[in-house]
């Protein structure tokens, strides 16, 4: 076994085992902790892949901005020392059913790609080809591949003879989920905006 | 991968070395892992040996300012063992969890802030190809990883059981989250006119004279330096914002409860960041490992010198100017660090609202100016001055570009362009 084999197989294994955890602790601030572990496993997966700048989003953003705010959270509304989430056995189950349903529908996608010819044909294998053989690119930490390409619209896999994109790019769906994200940062603000009723200015001192 | 340990060059050196036993000698994979662990090694020695020398530095310096003498005794003269004393006290001590702590947190929470602390190590250069990992974004992941320390400060405090630990642990996330904000956009102005996210090419960029620093490339880096290491001097929670310690008012704030070794962890780390951070705004502000005084080119006709060594690649006086370079980095950093002492013990502590005001009624809308005037600078030359820089053999903005400089052959290639015509023009 290779040292990245090695290393992907530990990282996936930390990153499954913690969320594995995150489910099954009560406890919110261990939860935040395991949470932390998993989101850095997967962190350093995408270090493992070249991809560093993802991998620092990932850190930046998640580990550090969105468990910290979590853990704060916690901090100021909780109402005694540790906060225990209890969870029902229905709420269980539900969850249970959902996630299982999730991880079949993954699962049966992951199974359903033949690796060996595909993935090049989606990667673009011309493409990735000429690169390769250009040796003057220096490839490493290079994420601006055709599938990267495709999230902000551009397809360079699916270009007709006459030069135009034959079939489009992801970034209307993607457009769609930022604008969705904004509808709801606004509607959390609205519904936890303090409700004051609005008097006229009294002078306290006359 | 080899770029993600970037050993490529030691591991290129330990491939094929003979071993007791195998054929072929060390096989590349197995070079690739002690190469890693050796650079994991240097890393960390420097990394215990820092933070030894300034709390001792610390307690002198506070001493002479108090008009006191400090340490005198340990070790001879002027008390230099002292920090290692206390090492051996703080081993001693016996590892207390009080019993209203969630213990298994409080516990694993001093590992987390020390971690995080040296992952920063990895992606921080020292000298010209001198860098554990090797990475195209690595001001960027820096960031990231310092932002990582507070998590096991805010899981200390809310898992210690104390009043006292979670104020300070509140406290810190408070001034985290909002200074992390100016901390990036400051780092943002030098970046914009250097136009790379590596720390390497940015220092290999600042060779030459004093003038070539990019803190005097325009105004704004200027600015942008005093104001990034006000919010460094914040982020590493020294004074004038150590809130989440507060001795007056908090006991000891975060570590109230904490006791010997995992005490000690802490402070490990807070010496090690207050170097992290010194060493970044070296590299990105102040000429990383040049000094600036004209000697490496002075120097550079020694760089080929190579008394008999049968290493490919390997040249001894090429060696010996990089130890020149990061001991220069490692100095000026600690110059930084020293002032960070200096400012602790002699500016009063802010209060809370006042460190949030500081940061978000100030420090982010200059950040926010520096980052425009910053863009809009080669706009304004180009219209009075006809050209993007001020001087004429100026690189303009984001026309700095080097050869990605993690293999040493390459590097040897860049420093022979160098040599020819002396100027920081030709690296392009």
């Amino acid at each position: 076994m290779t040292l990245e084999a090695l290393l992907f197989y530990l990282f996936a294994a930390i990153a499954c085992g913690s969320a594995l955890a995150v489910v099954l602790t009560d406890n919110v601030v261990r939860m935040a902790f395991w949470l932390v572990m998993s989101l850095g496993a997967v962190a350093s997966l995408f270090f493992l892949l070249e991809a560093d700048f993802l991998g620092a989003t990932q850190l930046l953003i998640y580990v550090g901005g969105t468990v910290v705010l979590l853990v704060f959270g916690v901090m100021l509304t909780a109402t005694g020392p540790y906060v225990q989430i209890k969870t029902t056995p229905a709420e269980m189950f539900l969850g249970a059913g959902v996630g299982g349903l999730l991880l079949l529908v993954l699962a049966s996608t992951v199974m359903g790609i033949n690796w060996e010819n595909d993935v090049a044909h989606a990667l673009g294998a011309e493409s990735e080809a000429a690169l390769a053989a250009d040796t003057t690119v220096d490839q490493s930490g290079t994420t601006g591949r055709p599938l990267g390409l495709a999230f902000v619209g551009v397809r360079p896999d699916a270009v007709g003879p006459d030069g135009a994109a034959t079939r489009p790019g992801y970034l209307l769906p993607f457009e769609i989920v930022s604008v969705h994200l904004l509808v709801v940062l606004i509607g959390a603000a609205y519904l936890a905006r303090a409700k004051r009723r609005v008097e006229p200015a009294t002078d306290l001192l006359s | 991968m080899q770029a993600l340990f970037a050993a490529a060059t030691l591991q290129e050196f330990l491939t094929g070395m003979p071993v007791p036993g195998v054929k072929d000698g060390l096989s590349p994979g197995w070079a690739l892992a002690l190469a890693a662990g050796i650079h994991a090694a240097l890393l960390f020695s420097l990394f215990g040996l820092l933070p030894l020398i300034y709390i001792w530095l610390e307690r002198k310096v506070a001493g002479r300012i108090q008009d006191r003498l400090g340490p005198t005794r340990v070790g001879g003269r002027f008390g230099w063992l002292q920090t290692l004393a206390d090492g051996v006290k703080l081993i001693q001590k016996e590892d207390l969890a009080p019993g209203a702590a969630d213990r298994w947190v409080f516990q694993v929470a001093p590992y987390l802030a020390i971690v995080a602390s040296f992952a920063a190590f990895m992606v921080l250069p020292f000298s010209d190809t001198w860098v554990a990992v090797s990475l195209d974004a690595s001001v960027f992941v820096i960031l990231a990883l310092m932002s990582l320390e507070v998590l096991g400060i805010i899981l200390a405090g809310y898992s210690s059981g104390s009043k006292w630990a979670l104020f300070g642990a509140m406290r810190e996330a408070a001034q985290m989250v909002s200074y992390e904000i100016p901390m990036a956009l400051c780092l943002l102005v030098p970046l914009v006119a250097v136009g790379t996210l590596n720390l390497t090419e940015i220092g290999a960029l600042q060779a030459g004279p004093v003038s070539s620093w990019l803190i005097f490339h325009d105004p704004f880096c200027f600015i942008a330096f005093f104001t990034y290491f006000t919010v460094a001097t914040a982020s590493v929670k020294r004074a004038p914002f150590d809130l989440a310690e507060a001795e007056s008012e908090l006991v000891a704030g975060f570590h109230t409860e904490y006791s010997g070794l995992r005490w000690s962890f802490f402070f490990m780390a807070e010496y090690a960041s207050m170097f992290a951070v010194s060493a970044i705004a070296v590299i990105v502000f102040l000429g990383g490992w040049h000094t600036g005084l004209m000697v490496e080119e002075g120097l550079s006709g020694f760089k080929g010198w190579n008394p008999n060594f049968l290493v490919k690649d390997f040249t001894l006086g090429n060696y010996l100017l990089n130890v020149m370079g990061a001991k220069v980095l490692i100095l000026k950093a600690s110059l930084l660090v020293l002032v960070q002492i200096w400012v602790r013990w002699t500016l009063p502590r802010l209060r809370i609202d006042q460190v949030m005001t500081t940061c978000l009624k100030y420090l982010v809308p200059i950040s926010c100016v520096l980052f425009l005037g910053a863009v809009l600078w080669p706009l304004l030359l180009m219209t009075t001055l006809k050209r993007t820089t001020i001087m004429e053999d100026m690189p303009s903005m984001g026309q700095l570009s080097l050869p990605p400089a993690t293999a040493a052959v390459e590097s040897e290639e860049m420093r022979g362009v160098h040599v020819v015509d002396g100027s920081k023009e030709s690296v392009r």
